[in-house]
């Protein structure tokens, strides 16, 4: 058997014609395995899903509890004579790599992974196999992910230079926001913090979930004093600040939370003045150094900038190869 | 090196003037001598420093990465320079080494030792450092602070007034231990050591035309106000320098006057070039000559420089500042009357018979070039800044047109929730061609009303820029004014605008009444 008839893209996403499921698919399928909660791998409309509890809970929130026709919690378990097991990615709460296996094969697909220490995320479990699926959203040697403290001091060394403005810090609602919060408090700032509206729901789900992220008021409360935002830091997505959301606030300075600002241009382009280089992926040292660790038999590279990875794998004397998967769309994070 | 370097990644990306002061005092505060005074030369760019090529550092970047690899991560950065303080992984122990120290470096490196000196640093920095070193080196730094709003701050830092700043300039070298030894109070102010320094420049407030009826026309002078540059020209014991009005030395790029400056004193006056008439040419033709470090020969026969005298500060060894103005005037005009007339001109009194003579002057100024009147008194002392009282600025009415809102971009820092930029056009035939762009003339309320309006009538989005609905019955007139009007070969209207801004908002009036090309057309000089 080769891998290609375990799993191979299709329009639909990634498809195991054994198990008859897809994993990750971007359309509606009869049976769907979901790596983690983010929009572009989560959907909702499909026949049957399975994930992690931490992954349903998240897509009933943003769904509602009938975002598919029946859901299992990811375990050990077979389909259609196909083994599959979840193992936590450490990408976002809840977030896991799925292992597929069939006749002696091994398949592990990652969806968005990160090595680095999050305390709001399952720390990565390294998981071997004979195929190795990576997503390269930083597959360049020049994403070199700073220490998230470091940026976080940033921050903090920022709201001192100017206590007379909002620090409107741009967050995705779903990992990103948690993290940013935790870091946050982590370094020792007490003062309270505000959230817009689009953040709240899973700010509940993860201090739920025992993930402590302190005290957060709305920043969403209608005739509010102006003057009450001076030197506070505001979390929304960044969707918000072109925003008339963003007119509330005393002279805002814009921030971003994301891997992306660790280009220059990047944060030109968005106008933001305080680019905070927080992902939720590998850069490409954990990329590279995971491939190495695990040394699979081969590299299939999903999203991001394959092309790198792939001749990087070449120079190791590793096979690889892109997929051309479309429909994921990391710019986003 | 780390705090010029966080200096410089918030500096780039800070849009606000008061938060770029802010920056800079706060990096003047926290910096030990000598890498304070080196940061701030380096962005006055009063730094000297052996630059290095690009090609060197793609060279070096490529012993350390695959070229393919380098290829594709420069082709998706842009930036060579970012590219190479990205992707160097650091490979020693992190060495906390000081701005000083790194351009002691790099100046020191000999002929072809450049390469392992710019290695070693790459070796011992961070990713911030890195980028900042290579721009440095480069000689690319740029993060949009001139010199005088850097001298700003470091006035700010001291709590001493700009011009004293200005003053002292041109007599200090890198890294300026006494001048912040003294804004720190710990020393005294330095003298000005240097031959011709810069003198720091009188400047005019604005007329409030309600206030000339209790104005008497007997204790003013008036002359024009030609559109040039503010100058100040100085000569002392085989020094010969051109000022700009903060004090920016702009000898290189003018040549054709400093070889005619065989004078010991200092003049203060209008910089500009003559046309094919040989009369003053418009702004435009000055441009050409502006922010060049050097000038080629052709460029200068073209457009030959001169200097319309305003004012005397020094004759030989005599400080003039503190006589009247007409008793400066008196030895100007004497002292003119020996220097090449081609380089140097007295600008002429106008008559000021009764206020309402002169404002009928002014309508109907006697040159083109000219933008308005100077009003002084005639025993007005000279002194540095914009006092209120001693001299007037009378500006021409501005041109005005009624142009059509065509595209909106958000702006910056406090205004970035806002579509604050406006693309306006007028009239060609059936279409509308944009003439110029604006940012600034109305109220905050103005704004709301305009932003609303943009977010309620978009067509496309492209980026930060929304195309709104212009048409001939529906659409958002902006009274435009401006200061001039020129030929342009890079508007696709073929005119460019001096000094726009809005002037009112036309609710009012229906698009389809807006200007046309054609009589923004009969505004433009001659060709
Ligand atoms: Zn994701
Ligand atoms: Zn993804």
């Amino acid at each position: 058997m080769t891998p290609e008839t375990l799993l191979h893209p299709r329009r639909e996403g990634l498809y195991c014609p054994p198990g008859d499921f897809y994993i990750d698919p971007v359309r509606p399928v009869a049976r769907a395995l979901i790596t983690h909660g983010h929009a572009d791998h989560a959907r909702a409309g499909h026949g049957a899903v399975m994930a992690t509890q931490r992954t349903l809970d998240i897509m009933a929130l943003r769904y509602g509890p009938d975002f598919a026709g029946a859901t299992q919690v990811a375990g050990a378990a077979a389909i259609n004579g196909v083994n599959v097991s979840f193992h936590p990615a450490g990408h976002v709460l809840g977030s896991a790599q799925i292992r597929v296996e069939h006749k002696g094969l091994s398949i592990v697909v990652t969806g968005d992974y990160k090595r680095g220490v999050d305390a709001t995320a399952e720390a990565y479990e390294p998981v071997g196999g004979d195929v190795f699926i990576t997503e390269a959203t930083f597959g360049l040697p020049v994403f070199r992910h700073p220490a998230p403290q470091a940026e976080i001091a940033k921050l903090l060394r920022s709201l001192e230079q100017f206590p007379e403005r909002a620090h409107l810090v741009g967050v995705y609602a779903l990992g990103k926001a948690q993290r940013v919060i935790r870091l946050i408090r982590d370094a020792g700032h007490d003062q309270p913090m505000y959230i817009h509206g689009a953040l709240k729901t899973l700010c509940d789900y993860y201090q739920e979930q025992g993930i402590n992220l302190g005290p957060l008021a709305s920043a969403t409360i209608d005739r509010s004093d102006k003057a009450q935002f001076a030197g506070r830091i505001v979390l929304a997505p960044p969707s918000a600040f072109a925003a008339k959301w963003a007119q509330r606030f005393p002279d805002p300075l814009i921030c971003f939370a994301s891997g992306w600002m660790q280009v220059r241009a990047r944060a030109r382009q968005r106008g933001v003045e305080l680019p905070l280089v927080i992902s939720d992926h590998c850069d490409w040292g954990e990329l590279t150094e995971t491939i190495t660790e695990l040394a699979p038999g081969e590299v299939w590279v999903t999203h991001g900038r394959e092309e790198a990875l792939v001749h990087w794998c070449d120079l190791q004397g590793i096979t690889a190869r892109p997929l051309n998967l479309v429909g994921y769309e990391d710019e986003a994070e | 090196m780390k705090r010029f370097a966080a200096l410089l990644e918030r500096l780039a990306l800070t849009p606000a003037r008061l938060g770029k002061i802010k920056l800079l005092k706060d990096y003047f505060r926290d910096t030990p001598d000598p890498d304070r005074g080196i940061g701030l030369a380096a962005i006055t760019r009063d730094l000297d420093l052996k630059t290095v090529q690009p090609a060197m550092l793609r060279e070096l970047a490529v012993e350390r990465v695959d070229a393919e690899l380098f290829r594709l991560s420069y082709d998706y950065v842009g930036d060579l320079a970012e590219t190479l303080a990205l992707i160097w992984g650091a490979a020693g122990p992190a060495v906390d080494v000081g701005l000083a120290e790194v351009v002691d470096q790099l100046n020191g490196a000999g002929r072809g030792g450049a390469p392992a000196v710019m290695r070693g640093l790459l070796d011992g920095l961070d990713t911030s450092e890195r980028y900042a070193l290579v721009k440095l080196a480069t000689g690319g730094l740029r993060v949009g602070v001139s010199a005088r709003l850097a001298k700003q701050a470091l006035a700010g830092f001291g709590g001493v007034d700009v011009t004293e700043i200005e003053e002292l300039w041109h007599g200090l070298e890198p890294p300026y231990t006494e001048v912040f030894g003294w804004l720190e109070g710990r020393t005294a102010k330095p003298a000005q050591a240097a031959l011709a320094p810069f003198r720091p420049v009188m400047l005019a407030t604005p007329l409030d035309q309600d206030n000339l009826a209790a104005m008497d026309p007997g204790e003013f002078l008036a002359e024009w106000k030609w559109d040039g540059i503010r100058v100040q020209a100085t000569a002392e014991g085989g020094v010969r320098r051109l000022y700009s009005r903060t004090g920016d030395d702009i000898s290189g790029a003018f040549p054709d006057v400093i070889a005619h400056m065989g004078f010991e004193g200092s003049l203060d006056g209008e910089l500009l070039v003559r046309g094919a008439d040989g009369q003053a040419a418009p702004f435009s033709e000055l441009q050409q000559r502006l922010n060049r470090k050097t000038v080629s020969k052709a460029m200068m026969e073209k457009r030959p420089a001169f200097i319309r005298a305003y004012d005397l500060l020094h004759e030989e060894d005599q400080n003039l500042r503190p006589l009247p103005f007409a008793d400066r005037r008196a030895r100007l005009e004497r002292f003119i009357a020996g220097l090449n007339g081609d380089r140097f001109d007295l600008s002429p009194l106008v008559e000021v018979p009764s206020w309402e003579a002169l404002a009928a002057a002014r309508t109907d100024p006697p040159h083109p070039v000219i933008e308005g009147l100077m009003l002084k008194r005639r025993d007005s002392i000279y002194v540095p800044g914009r006092p209120k009282g001693p001299w007037f600025k009378w500006k021409r009415d501005p041109f005005l047109i009624d142009a059509v809102l065509m595209y909106a971009q958000r702006g910056h820092g406090k205004r970035s929730s806002f579509y604050s930029d406006y693309t306006f056009g007028v009239w060609q035939g059936a279409n509308l061609v944009p003439v110029g762009k604006a940012y600034f003339g109305f109220t905050d309320e103005e704004l709301k009303q305009i932003d609303k309006f943009v977010r309620d009538h978009t067509v496309e989005r492209f980026g930060p820029v929304r195309s709104v609905r212009a048409e001939a019955d529906f659409g958002l007139v902006l009274e435009v004014a401006f200061e001039g009007l020129n030929w342009s070969s890079r508007h696709k209207s073929g005119v460019a605008m001096r000094f726009p801004r809005i002037h009112r908002l036309r609710w009012d009036k229906p698009p389809g009444e807006a200007d046309v090309l054609t009589s923004l057309e009969a505004m433009l000089p001659p060709k």
